[in-house]
């Protein structure tokens, strides 16, 4: 049930992510992005990690897709048409996804035997999470909160001199 | 019969009684709300379709149904029929997690009065709602129509904004009960085996739980897209704002979703706040007859004024209303039923102040204008709301 699931999951959440490149239209693409967003919550779910579910929905099918949406609304982007090849792709994208595949086959050839276990891990749950971050990862936490603060100060910058 | 079909069954004995359930209400919800609004501007609201107008959302349904489905050649198809979906499902999710009573025994088969108790209930509501939240947005876009578009816009935004205090007032009785789990709050505040259980316990009362109360309801108003903050679909500028473009089933698809929102978020305030199915006193002072004493009251006044009727067809309603009311009365009297349905009637007590709370306001305020909206949420309610969590949390921490 479990891999059954699992492979429905991954395969919606692949042909979202290849949705998401090959659609002309910036919302279908959105659109997309959000079916990827959302089956990643289930893979999530399915791993036992159900506040990490929970929370890949909220923060992002929930707040950062809406607000693509709606810049995307608002700016009223209508549909993409296919600019000429460019000479870089051509040149470094085969290279560069053989490099990645090789990466990818290494790293899982390193660990044959760490299978996933459907439900087996328990740190997921919202007490687990909360006790991570604010013991183990406190400083990376913190971190990335001023981080946060800097990149909302930032944009406020710079939309003030907009006007 | 082992347990795993038993528990199969159950369940979809329940999923079912749930949803004709929910749909009745959803239905009848809004006849309440037409003759309540109608009672405060002082006119009868629905009369002609049956006895006060009871049969009205029957006859709607059907009007809506039947209504020619048109299919607008400008809109962006496949992205138009799906955003009533996401609408009405989402908005019928979410009620899968909301727990109506404790554990009982049906035929010696013990369950919960709840479909599903998710571990973290709470975040799958609002990740539910906030998926929500793209019905509407896409309706409006999807519509090619410019007040549909301009009212997906305000209502997104303004769901975004409302979302943080929302969820900045939901986190403080989660702090104080300490988990997430839907029915694990209810135990928390006098819902456990045993426990006699008074409003004393419930989380309204704990120090100035009151204050994360204001702000969730004032909130739940503005997500719900509900007067006084009913932007996206402002008559007067925007024809009827996300929805225009939309007929028949599709417009009462997010009819329907609407109002389970409005359902959805009153239970969730009964549940934070008011102690889900929990009474207000002890059974051992009596609360266990307030059912019985306001059904019996309500069944004598009809039958008195169906005795002296001031219009002719009172004759023959009112002493039928009258006499089902008694039944009822009598069915809470029966100690067989006491054990779920008074739970039952608590809950649907609570929630049903609430949602009568959401029409009254509908009643007495005007709209706000889109910048004050705006201004309200982030310079007043947002850090009112986080004081409010921050000093919670420093009380838990400390006590």
């Amino acid at each position: 049930m479990d891999v059954i699931l699992f492979l429905i999951f991954a395969a919606i959440s692949l042909v979202c992510a290849v949705n998401v490149v090959i659609q002309p239209h910036p919302i279908s693409s959105a659109i997309s992005l959000i079916g990827v967003m959302g089956s990643l919550a289930v893979l999530y779910l399915l791993l036992g990690a159900e506040f990490i579910a929970a929370a890949q929905v909220i923060v992002y099918a929930g707040a950062v897709m809406v607000l693509f949406l709606f810049v995307i609304m608002l700016l009223n982007a209508g549909r993409e048409t296919a600019q000429s090849k460019s000479e870089t792709a051509h040149l470094l994208g085969v290279p560069a996804l053989l490099v990645f595949a090789l990466l990818l086959a290494y790293f899982l050839r390193q660990r044959p035997e760490e299978g996933v276990h459907f439900g087996g891990f328990t740190g997921g749950s919202a007490e687990a999470v909360g006790r991570a971050l604010f013991t183990a990862y406190l400083l990376p936490f913190e971190v990335v909160s001023v981080l946060i603060l800097i990149a909302i100060v930032g944009a406020i910058v710079l939309a003030r001199k907009e006007i | 019969m082992d347990a795993s079909t038993a528990f199969y069954v159950i369940s979809l004995i329940k999923i079912l009684v749930v949803f004709a359930v929910l749909m009745t209400t959803l239905a009848y919800l809004q006849w309440i709300e037409r003759k309540v609004i109608a009672h405060i501007q002082v006119r009868p609201g629905p009369y002609f379709v049956g006895p006060h107008g009871l049969l009205q959302p029957l006859a709607d349904v059907v009007k809506l149904i039947t209504k020619e489905d048109l299919l607008p050649p400008y809109v962006n198809k496949p992205i138009y029929l799906a955003a009533p979906f996401i609408a009405v499902s989402m908005a019928l999710l979410s009620i899968s997690v909301i727990p109506f009573g404790p554990k009982i025994d049906v035929f010696g088969y013990q369950t919960y009065m709840q479909l599903t108790d998710l571990n973290i209930g709470v975040l799958f509501i609002l990740a539910v709602s906030s998926v929500g939240v793209y019905g509407v947005a896409l309706a409006g876009w999807s519509s090619n129509n410019k007040y549909a578009l301009l009212g997906a816009l305000r209502s997104s935004a303004q769901m975004i904004s409302y979302e943080l205090p929302l969820s900045l007032a939901i986190a403080a009785p989660l702090l104080i009960s300490n988990t997430l789990s839907l029915r694990q709050l209810v135990v928390t505040q006098g819902g456990a085996p045993g426990h006699p259980g008074t409003f004393w316990n419930w989380n309204l009362f704990h120090g100035w739980q009151w204050i994360s109360f204001i702000i969730f309801l004032i909130a739940a108003f503005a997500e719900t897209n509900r007067v006084p903050f009913d932007l996206a679909e402002a008559e007067n500028e925007l024809v009827a704002g996300f929805h225009t473009e939309y007929s028949s089933m599709k417009f009462a698809s997010f009819f329907m979703a609407e109002y389970a929102n409005m359902i959805t978020v009153s239970c969730m305030a009964v549940l934070l706040f008011l102690g889900g199915w929990v009474a207000p006193w002890p059974a051992k002072y009596g609360s266990g007859l307030v059912p019985v004493a306001v059904f019996a009251l309500s069944g004598l006044i009809a039958l008195y004024h169906g005795l002296h009727p001031a219009r002719r067809m009172d004759r023959f309603s009112l002493p039928v209303v009258g006499v089902v009311f008694l039944i009822v009365a009598a069915v809470f009297l029966a100690p067989f039923t006491q054990s779920w349905l008074l739970p039952l009637f608590w809950f649907c007590a609570k929630v049903g102040l609430i949602l009568f709370a959401f029409i009254w306001v509908r009643g007495t305020l005007p709209r706000f204008r889109y910048d004050q909206l705006m201004v309200f949420t982030w310079k007043f309610l947002f850090p009112i709301a986080v004081m409010n969590l921050l000093v919670t949390g420093l009380v838990v921490a400390l006590v």
